[in-house]
């Protein structure tokens, strides 16, 4: 019998070794997973290249993974919000590399790991610093430059629910990288709110296949749903409303 | 002192150029405004580049969705007819040519159509790009929404750019708290003047030889929808 269910989120992330590649889900908080980074931090690996569109907000999640100085170079596309004071400061400090790549490229690159392209030409950043001393080729009149794949050791995504195969199911827009990273990682590992049983996802439903998933550990419903329902009360971050009053819950920044 | 609209004014111009059926994109900042101006009658598409199609208002607040979020990382709703993907889908949607409009904002947009903005190359700065660079290249028609001057009263219309490039010859129209211009093979067109603008002024403000377009277009674009 196939089963990726892990017992623990410690279990999930065992095996991550010093210098290693780490491809992080979400799009700010939106399905990033911050139980598994909580549960990397604990585990201890450090020298690490991260891939991930931001470079953590807040003190939680990948901030609170940089803020432990585990973090080498990260690879992403928009490190710079108002809320990402940890990555700014190792950023400043010198304590930290930085590789900026459009978002479109990184999403791309991403993806033609985890598809075995060896490397593929895209207008996106031509002519421009990003693309400087990239090869360049005109295709049908147009200039594009070669981009290369980003692949990783490990894949942390977040999902709604999995199955014990790893089928996935994400929520709404929390899905953003989850797909192209459990593709491009040697070990995709998921954390979902819910196992459900072999058969319930819908095959029409799946967002990604289990062949593309290894681990899978549970953390519990999100805060703003209750049996699948949504029910909201929280603020953008997830947090019950009376504990974030006087905040601008609807508000927010890149 | 000549006129100028306000930012609430220029959003409502860029939201009437936008036909029913088109699937469009607003960048961070001020372009997220032309939203609000979106006639309620006409079925535009907003996409959102983090994931979606169909991106509808903000919720209420009790009604925050952490899971719905748009590209400036606000709560956001679904309409009916929304749709959720991977980034690799939402930006081969951009890249690929299939979003009508997207409306961006600018330090700098040079005659030939270049676009700077997402940086200003200070140094010390931290670095951020973001979708800026498909975002510029990607959709079919790349509009521009800016002050046509800055704080400092320097042009952001220029010959040529002198901030890090966003992408070369992307911009098709830059609206302006003055004035509305098309870029030309042959520079900028002014396409539209607000108030006591005159095509000469704005020549002497940005130091630029302009086309004057103004008979052509101005009576379409005034009455919008």
């Amino acid at each position: 019998m196939i089963n990726k269910v892990v017992s623990s989120v410690e279990e999930a992330v065992a095996g991550v070794v010093d210098g290693a590649t780490v491809m992080v889900g979400g799009f700010g908080r939106a399905g990033q997973p911050l139980e598994l980074i909580d549960a990397l931090i604990a585990q201890g690996a450090t020298d690490l290249t991260i891939i991930s569109n931001n470079a953590g907000n807040g003190d939680v999640g990948l901030a609170a993974l940089l803020a432990a100085r585990r973090v080498r170079k990260i690879v992403c596309s928009f490190p710079r919000q108002p809320d990402s004071w940890v990555f700014d400061g190792l950023y400043r400090e010198g304590a930290i590399e930085l590789e900026l790549v459009p978002q479109g490229n990184l999403a791309e690159r991403i993806r033609a790991a985890g598809t075995g392209i060896g490397a593929f030409f895209s207008p996106t950043g031509v002519g421009t610093q990003l693309a400087e001393g990239k090869e360049t080729r005109e295709i049908d009149g147009r200039v594009y430059s070669l981009e290369y794949p980003i692949r990783a050791d490990f894949a942390l995504i977040s999902a709604w629910k999995a199955d014990r195969w790893g089928n996935l199911v994400y929520r709404k827009t929390a899905r953003n990288f989850g797909p192209i990273m459990a593709a491009a990682a040697t070990t995709t590992v998921v954390q979902v709110d819910e196992i459900v049983s072999l058969g319930s996802i819908d095959p029409e439903n799946v967002a990604t296949p289990s062949i593309f998933v290894q681990r899978v550990a549970v953390v519990g419903e999100r805060e703003w749903l209750k049996d699948d329902v949504f029910v909201g009360g929280v603020d953008l971050e997830g947090r019950p409303l009376e504990a974030s009053a006087g905040t601008d819950s609807a508000g927010g920044s890149r | 002192m000549t006129t100028k609209l306000s930012r609430a004014e220029l959003a409502q111009r860029i939201a009437a150029a936008i036909p029913e059926g088109a699937f469009v994109n607003l960048g961070i900042g001020a372009p997220t405004m032309v939203a609000n101006y979106l006639p309620a009658d006409l079925e535009i598409i907003l996409h959102t580049e983090n994931g979606m199609l169909g991106m509808g208002p903000a919720p209420l607040a009790g009604e925050v969705d952490p899971d719905l979020i748009n590209a400036g990382k606000q709560a956001v709703t679904a309409l009916d007819g929304a749709a959720y993907f991977h980034q690799a889908d939402s930006f081969g949607m951009m890249r690929g040519g299939h979003l009508d409009v997207c409306v961006l904002g600018a330090f700098q947009v040079a005659e030939n159509g270049d676009l700077a903005n997402w940086s200003t190359g200070a140094p010390g700065a931290v670095p951020a790009v973001g979708g800026a660079m498909d975002l510029a290249i990607g959709a079919k028609e790349v509009y521009v929404m800016t002050d046509l001057l800055t704080k400092q009263n320097e042009s952001k219309l220029v010959a040529a750019c002198s901030y890090p490039l966003t992408g070369i010859g992307c911009v098709s129209r830059v609206y302006t708290d003055h004035a509305v211009f098309d870029v030309t093979p042959e520079g900028f067109a002014v396409r539209e003047l607000y108030g006591d603008n005159t095509v000469e002024l704005l020549a002497t403000l940005t130091g630029l030889r302009l086309i004057d377009a103004t008979t052509a277009s101005a009576f379409d674009e005034t009455k919008g929808h």
